[in-house]
C-alpha cells in the first residue's frame, strides 16, 4: 500500500510527517511512500534526499490520494475534501476538543487515527507523540527564554565582576517540564519546579532541580489520574499553589509554565499581580498559551512585553521551531505505529480493535464514529492501583488463625516435655546444644551473599563429613569387640570412614578451587 | 584429663566451623572461611584419632589410615577434575555419601550396643539410631536420584506414580510402626526393613520432582545430610557432630527457603513433586503474535551502539558451556566502554549460586554480577538485555498475568529494557511449561541456536 506524505498546509508549520530515515523504515515494512514535492523543505529535507531513501516525489493530489496519509496537523476542510473514502489518515487530531473535525472525517468515510490519543501505557510509549513533541517544546521553551533574557543563565566570576546564576521556575513536571528543567540546568541556572503530583519530586530532583511541594498532603495521591495525565485540582490546593507562585515570582528570573490538562482550558497559575511582581527583564514562557494560557496576559503565538518590562512568550509552535528534530521524532513515532499496524511486514495495514492502543487512537472508521473510546485505566503512575489489583487476586487466602499456631506451639511444648521427662539427662544436654546450633546456623547463613551459595554448599558438604568421627570411634573400638560382630562393625565403619573422607577432602578442595575463581573487576 | 582435652578440641572445632560459615557470607572473607573450616576439621580429626586409637590394635590404625587415604584421594581427585557446570552433580554425590555414612554408622552403633538391654535411656537411644538411619537412607537415595537427574543419566521429568502422595504417606506410617516394634523388640529386623523402606522413599521423593526444582532439592538434601549427621551425634553422644549437623541442617533449610521464595512456591508443593499440586501441564492456546528473529551481526550492531547492557543467564548457558564466550564478549564490550552487568535470578541454574560460580570460572569479575533485586530497577535505563538460556526467570506473565501458573514469582523484568535479545534453541516453553510472552514483545528478538556458537558469532561480528 502507498503511504502519502503531503506538505503541511497549516500556516507556520515547519514539520513533516516523514524524514528520509523513516521513509526507509516504512519501505522496510513493505509500503510504498509518496512524498509531496517540497514537503520537507522547511525541515531541511530535500526532495532528492527523499528520492534517495526510496520515496516517490509526487504532486499534492497524488499524496492526498494515497490509501494511507501521514500528516502532522489535523487536515483543513479542503484537505478533507481531497481524501478518498476508505483512506487511513494518521495525524494529530485533538479529538477531545474538536468534535466538529471528527464528525467531518467520519462523514468523509475516512479511517482517522489520532496520534494524540495514544493511551499512556508502557507498550505504547514508542508511539506517543505528545511525549516526543513535549520534550522538544520543553527544550525550546528554555532556549526562547534565554534568547529574550538579558543575562547569563550560569553564574560566573569574571575579571569584570561576578555574575549571579539565573533562577528558573518550572511549573508542571511532565515531559515538557522535565525537558525544560534539564535544559535550564545544563545552561547553568538554578532550577526549581512544582507539580501537583507529589510522586514526581524524585524525577525533578534527579534532573538536578529543587522540588517545591504544595503543602496539602491529602490531595497528593488523588492527583495522578488513572490515564497517566495530570488532572484538575481542588479549590484548597489551588489557593496553596497560588501562594507558592506568588512567593516565587519576585525571586526568579525565568518562569516556564507547562500545565496542560488534555481537552480542558489551561489552568491559570500566574496572575497579573504575580507577573507585575517580577523583576524587569524577567521572562515567562507560557507553554499552554494555545489552550488559554497558564499566565495572565499571555497571547497565543505572540511575544508580549508588559509595562514594567516582563516578557511573556506565548508561542504555540515551540516543537515546530526545531523542525528537523521534531520531524524525525514524529516520523519515528509513525513508524512505530505502522509496525504495530503491519503485523505481516508486507505493506498491508491491518486494524485490530482488540488492541487497546489501536482502538483508542481510531476516532472514525467507515462512517462510524468511534470517539470517545472505551476507558482503559492502566499503568503510568498508579502504584496503588497495581497493589489493589494483586490484592483482589490474592484475597481468597485468609490469614491463618493465630490461635492455631499457638495451639501447635503448646502441643509441641507438651510433647517435648513428655519426651524430656522420660529421657536421660545426657540427652537433654545434647538437645540444648542441638537447638542452639540450629539457631546459630540459621542466622549465620542468613547473611550469606547469593553469589556464594554454591561454595557455601560445598563447604557444608565438607564439614558434614564430620560424621567420620563416628566411624573412627567405631573402628577404634571394633578390635576389642572381636568375633563376627567385630568384623561387621569393622567393615561398616571402614566404608563409612571412606565415604566421609571423600566428603571432607573433596568438599574443601572444590570450595577452595571455586573461591579462587571469584575475583573483583 | 584426656577427655577434657578432647572436649576442648571439639568446642574449638565447632566454633571454627561457625566462623567458617560466617566467613563465607562475603567475597572478601570467603577464602579465609574455607581455611577456618579446614583447620577446624583438622583439629576435630586429630582429637578423634587420639581418642579412638590410644589403646587400639595396629589393625585399627591400618584400617583408618587406608580408609582415609583412599577417601582423600578420591575426593581430591574428583574436586580437582570437576567442571564448574558439573558442580550440581558433585554436590549431590557428596550429599549421598553423608547419607550413606549416616546409615552405616547408625547400624554399626546398634550392632555395637545391641547387648545393652534395660539400660536407662535405652529407648531414647534406639529412637536416635532409628531416626539417624532413616534420615541417612532418605538422603542417600534421594541424592543419588538427584545426581542421576542432574547428570542427565535419567530423565529430569517428574516421575508421576499413581497415588504418589499416598505412597509417601504409607512409607512414613509404616516406618513409624517399625519404630515402635524396634524399640519394643530391640531387634535388627525392623531397623533393616525400615532402611529398605527409607531408601525407596528417598528415591521416590526426588524422582517425582522435576529438573527446574533442582535448586530446592539440592539445598533440601544438603539440609537432610546435616540432620543425618546431627542424628548420628545424638546416638554417639557426640556434641561436635550435633553442632555441625545442626549448622549444616539449618543452612540447607534456609537455602531451600530462599529458593522457594524465589519461585513463589511453598516448600511442601516442591517436595510433594511435580509443578503445582497435581503436576498438571499448563498449555494455553492464547495467540501471542509473532516473534522476531534476529542474527548475530544485528545483535553485534545493537551492542556496539549500546551504552548499558545487562546479561541474564540461565541453565541454558550452563548446558551450552557458553560461560567462556560470554565472558569474552563481556570483556570486549567493557573495553569499548559499554557498561556490562549480569542479573542473576536466585533459581537460575540447578544449584543455588550456580551461575555465579560459572561466571567466576570464566573470570567475570564478581562486582558486575548482581542479584535480581539489585538490577531489576535498572532495566528501564538499559539499552540491551541478552537473555542467555533463561526462560521462566524472565517471564513477564509472572508479573502481569494473575492467571498464569507462575504468577507472583519474582522475575527479572528484562522487558523494560529498550531491546531484548533472547538466545534460545527453539520456541519450546521453559521448565514450568508456561509460554513466555516476552518472546513476542515488540522490543524482543530471538536468536536461535546453540548459545555458545551464537555468542562466538557475535564476538566475531564485533
Amino acid at each position: 500500500m502507498q503511504i502519502g506524505v503531503p506538505r503541511e498546509t497549516r500556516a507556520r508549520e515547519t514539520r513533516i510527517a516523514a524524514t528520509p530515515k523513516t521513509v526507509e523504515q516504512l519501505i522496510g515494512l513493505g509500503y510504498d511512500v509518496a512524498v509531496e514535492s517540497g514537503a520537507g523543505e522547511r525541515a531541511s529535507f530535500s526532495d532528492e534526499a527523499y528520492a534517495a531513501a526510496g520515496a516517490r516525489v509526487v504532486t499534492a493530489e497524488d499524496a492526498w490520494g494515497s490509501p494511507i496519509v501521514h500528516q502532522v496537523n489535523a487536515p483543513s476542510d479542503e484537505d478533507i475534501a481531497r481524501l478518498r473514502p476508505g483512506t487511513v489518515l494518521v495525524s494529530l487530531l485533538a479529538p477531545a476538543i474538536s468534535p466538529d473535525l471528527v464528525e467531518k472525517l467520519r462523514a468523509a468515510g475516512v479511517t482517522a487515527m489520532a496520534m494524540d490519543a495514544v493511551p499512556r501505557i508502557s507498550r505504547a510509549q514508542s508511539l506517543d507523540v505528545l511525549s516526543s513533541m513535549a520534550n522538544i517544546a520543553g527544550y525550546r521553551a528554555v532556549v526562547e527564554a534565554a534568547h529574550e533574557f538579558g543575562s547569563f543563565f550560569t553564574g560566573q566570576v569574571t575579571a569584570a565582576g561576578k555574575v549571579p546564576p539565573a533562577k528558573v521556575l518550572v511549573a508542571g513536571a511532565g515531559v515538557a517540564g522535565l525537558a525544560a528543567i534539564g535544559t535550564a540546568r545544563s545552561l547553568g541556572a538554578i532550577v526549581r519546579a512544582t507539580d501537583a503530583r507529589a510522586e514526581v519530586a524524585e524525577q525533578v530532583e534527579s534532573m538536578g532541580a529543587d522540588f517545591l511541594a504544595v503543602q496539602l498532603p491529602e490531595v497528593d495521591a488523588a492527583a495522578a489520574s488513572s490515564d497517566g495525565y495530570a488532572k484538575e485540582m481542588g479549590e484548597e490546593y489551588n489557593r496553596r499553589a497560588a501562594e507558592l507562585y506568588a512567593a516565587q515570582a519576585p525571586d526568579v528570573d525565568i518562569i516556564v509554565t507547562t500545565a496542560l490538562i488534555p481537552g480542558r482550558p489551561a489552568p491559570r497559575l500566574i496572575t497579573g499581580e504575580m507577573v507585575a511582581s517580577m523583576k524587569p527583564g524577567s521572562v515567562i514562557v507560557d507553554m499552554a498559551a494555545a489552550n488559554g494560557g497558564n499566565v495572565e496576559g499571555s497571547v497565543a503565538d505572540e511575544l508580549v512585553v508588559t509595562d514594567h518590562g516582563v516578557t511573556i512568550i506565548g508561542y504555540t509552535d515551540l516543537a515546530a521551531r526545531l523542525p528537523t528534530q521534531a520531524s524525525q521524532l514524529y516520523g519515528t513515532n509513525l513508524v512505530n505505529l505502522m509496525k504495530l499496524l503491519t503485523p505481516g511486514k508486507d505493506g498491508q495495514l491491518v486494524l485490530d480493535f482488540d488492541d487497546v492502543v489501536q482502538r483508542n487512537m481510531t476516532v472514525a472508521r467507515d462512517g462510524e464514529l468511534l470517539w470517545p473510546p472505551p476507558a482503559i485505566p492502566v499503568s503510568a503512575a498508579p502504584v496503588a492501583q497495581t497493589a489493589v489489583g494483586t490484592k483482589v487476586v490474592k484475597e481468597p487466602e485468609p490469614p491463618k488463625d493465630p490461635r492455631r499456631r499457638y495451639a501447635a506451639m503448646v502441643i509441641g511444648a507438651g510433647v517435648f516435655a513428655a519426651v524430656a521427662a522420660v529421657s536421660p539427662p545426657s540427652f537433654l544436654g545434647h538437645f540444648t546444644v542441638f537447638a542452639l546450633a540450629v539457631v546459630i546456623g540459621y542466622y549465620v547463613i542468613g547473611n550469606v551473599h547469593h553469589a556464594l551459595h554454591t561454595p557455601l554448599m560445598s563447604v557444608t558438604n565438607a564439614i558434614s563429613g564430620i560424621i567420620v568421627v563416628g566411624a573412627l570411634l567405631q573402628l577404634g573400638a571394633a578390635g576389642s569387640i572381636g568375633g563376627t560382630k567385630g568384623v561387621v562393625i569393622m567393615v561398616l565403619g571402614f566404608v563409612a570412614a571412606l565415604l566421609a573422607s571423600i566428603n571432607i577432602f573433596g568438599g574443601f578442595t572444590v570450595t577452595r578451587r571455586m573461591l579462587t575463581m571469584f575475583r573483583k573487576g | 584429663m584426656d577427655i577434657a582435652l578432647i572436649q576442648a578440641a571439639y568446642i574449638v572445632a565447632a566454633l571454627l566451623f561457625i566462623m567458617s560459615l560466617a566467613g563465607l557470607s562475603k567475597h572478601e572473607t570467603a577464602r579465609d572461611g574455607n581455611v577456618l573450616g579446614m583447620v577446624g576439621m583438622g583439629i576435630a580429626l586429630v582429637a578423634t584419632l587420639w581418642l579412638s586409637l590410644r589403646d587400639a590394635a595396629w589393625s585399627a590404625w591400618l584400617l583408618i589410615g587406608v580408609a582415609m587415604v583412599i577417601g582423600a584421594a578420591i575426593g581430591i581427585a574428583r574436586a580437582r577434575k570437576v567442571e564448574m557446570t558439573g558442580m550440581p552433580e558433585l554436590i549431590a554425590m557428596l550429599h549421598s555419601f553423608v547419607g550413606a555414612a549416616a546409615v552405616l554408622v547408625g547400624i554399626n552403633t546398634f550392632v555395637a550396643t545391641s547387648d545393652l538391654v534395660g539400660v536407662e535411656g535405652e529407648a531414647v537411644h534406639l529412637v536416635e539410631i532409628f531416626l539417624g538411619v532413616f534420615i541417612g537412607a532418605v538422603t542417600f537415595t534421594g541424592s543419588i536420584v538427584a545426581f542421576l537427574k542432574l547428570s542427565a543419566r535419567i530423565s529430569s521429568k517428574p516421575l508421576m506414580l499413581p497415588a504418589r502422595h499416598w505412597l509417601n504417606l504409607a512409607a512414613l506410617v509404616v516406618s513409624a510402626g517399625l519404630l515402635v516394634w524396634f524399640v519394643a523388640a530391640h531387634s535388627i529386623v525392623p531397623l533393616l526393613v525400615m532402611t529398605a523402606i527409607a531408601l525407596a522413599f528417598g528415591w521416590h521423593l526426588v524422582a517425582s520432582i522435576g529438573g527446574g526444582d533442582m535448586p530446592v532439592v539440592v539445598s533440601m538434601l544438603n539440609s537432610y545430610s546435616g540432620w543425618a549427621a546431627a542424628a548420628a551425634g545424638f546416638m554417639l553422644g557426640n556434641d561436635l557432630l550435633i553442632v555441625t549437623g545442626a549448622l549444616v541442617g539449618s543452612s540447607g533449610a534456609y537455602l531451600s527457603y530462599i529458593m522457594c521464595k524465589a519461585m513463589n512456591r511453598s516448600f511442601v508443593s516442591v517436595i510433594a513433586g511435580g509443578f503445582g499440586s497435581d503436576g498438571a501441564v499448563f498449555d494455553s492456546d492464547v495467540d501471542y503474535g509473532d516473534h522476531r528473529e534476529t542474527n548475530a551481526s544485528e545483535v553485534a550492531d545493537l551492542l556496539k551502539n549500546a551504552s548499558s547492557v545487562v546479561i541474564t543467564p540461565g541453565y541454558g548457558m550452563a548446558v551450552a558451556q557458553a560461560q567462556y564466550p560470554v565472558a569474552e564478549l563481556t570483556a570486549k564490550l567493557r573495553e569499548r566502554g559499554v557498561d556490562v552487568r549480569f542479573g542473576i535470578h536466585p533459581v537460575a541454574g540447578r544449584l543455588p549460586g550456580h551461575m555465579n560460580v560459572l561466571l567466576a570460572e570464566a573470570r567475570v569479575p564478581y562486582d558486575i554480577v548482581l542479584e535480581m533485586d539489585e538490577v531489576n530497577d535498572d532495566f528501564p535505563a538499559t539499552d540491551v538485555v541478552l537473555v542467555i538460556g533463561a526462560n521462566d526467570t524472565v517471564n513477564p506473565a509472572a508479573a502481569e498475568d494473575p492467571t498464569s501458573p507462575i504468577a507472583g514469582m519474582p522475575v527479572l523484568q528484562v522487558w523494560n529494557a529498550k531491546d531484548v535479545v533472547v538466545f534460545k534453541r527453539s520456541m519450546n516453553a521453559g521448565y514450568a511449561g508456561v509460554q513466555n510472552p516476552l518472546f513476542f514483545r515488540d522490543n524482543s528478538a530471538m536468536l536461535f541456536g546453540d548459545a555458545k556458537e551464537r555468542v562466538e558469532d557475535i564476538i566475531k561480528a564485533l
